[in-house]
């Protein structure tokens, strides 16, 4: 566990940056502008179109994955201090950065699959 | 005085007061701590629902359609107010942090925390324009 501690508060950083940056916009038209009709959702076939362009599934994968594995680190230590869970230090890690690696997985695998 | 610490086989315990685990609401400094280290819940679950949007436009417009109905429900709406809120505390919170977690020096001279800051923010709002403009074209 301690030799990849530098590389989950990398990913812990990156993630928040991803998140903070794009997150707010991304929320704000997916969850409230568009189901609410404010402003004028993304038709099918156009945003199908989209996702077949390499460099918007690299994005998509880095917008989903990246956060998933931020969440992961601060949520494991919320829990340890929060909720002073200590004794379940092992368990908490490997259900928190295993539902990450899920994601990331389940990601790569339907922007592989894609057409 | 004795310079040699005494030593025992075993360690004493140390008394420990037991801290209640609503323990960051007697303080304000303390509950936006803890609100900032739960903001992390809804950067997941926002995670979580672009993953599921991904899947139901891979598996085809009827999928699509049902996706879109869904969060058209008052439960998502709900949920997504509330993890804006908390996304957008996210966003503020980290960027604020942002000088202060990574000192930059330009010619030996410490880059002042205001220029960071707002290269941070215009950074924030070029890409949410770029985000917004592609995703209102369509």
């Amino acid at each position: 566990m301690g030799r990849i501690t530098p590389l989950l508060w990398l990913l812990f950083s990156a993630g928040g940056t991803v998140a903070a940056l794009l997150f707010p916009v991304h929320l704000f038209l997916t969850g409230l502008a568009f189901p609410l009709g404010w402003l004028e959702a993304p038709r099918y076939e156009f945003l199908q179109r989209l996702v077949t362009h390499p460099l918007i599934r690299l994005y998509l994968f880095v917008l989903i994955s990246l956060p998933l594995f931020h969440w992961a680190h601060r949520f494991r230590y919320t829990l340890y201090d929060g909720l002073q869970l200590k004794h379940l230090t092992g368990l908490i890690a490997v259900l928190c950065y295993g539902a990450a690696l899920l994601g990331t997985a389940m990601t790569a695998h339907l922007l592989w699959n894609s057409q | 005085m004795n310079a040699e610490p005494r030593y025992t086989l075993y360690h004493p315990r140390w008394y420990r007061r037991r801290v209640s685990v609503w323990w960051w609401l007697q303080n304000r400094s303390y509950a936006g701590f803890v609100l900032r280290e739960l903001t992390s819940v809804f950067v997941a679950f926002f995670a979580v629902v672009y993953l599921w949007q991904l899947r139901a436009l891979v598996q085809g417009p009827e999928a699509y359609g049902q996706f879109l109905a869904r969060l058209k429900t008052p439960l998502f709406l709900t949920l997504d107010a509330v993890a804006f809120l908390f996304v957008l505390f996210h966003a503020i919170t980290w960027l604020n942090l942002a000088p202060k977690a990574m000192v930059m020096r330009l010619r030996g001279k410490r880059v002042p925390d205001w220029v960071i800051l707002s290269s941070n923010y215009a950074a924030w709002l070029v890409l949410s324009g770029a985000v917004a403009f592609m995703l209102l074209r369509g």
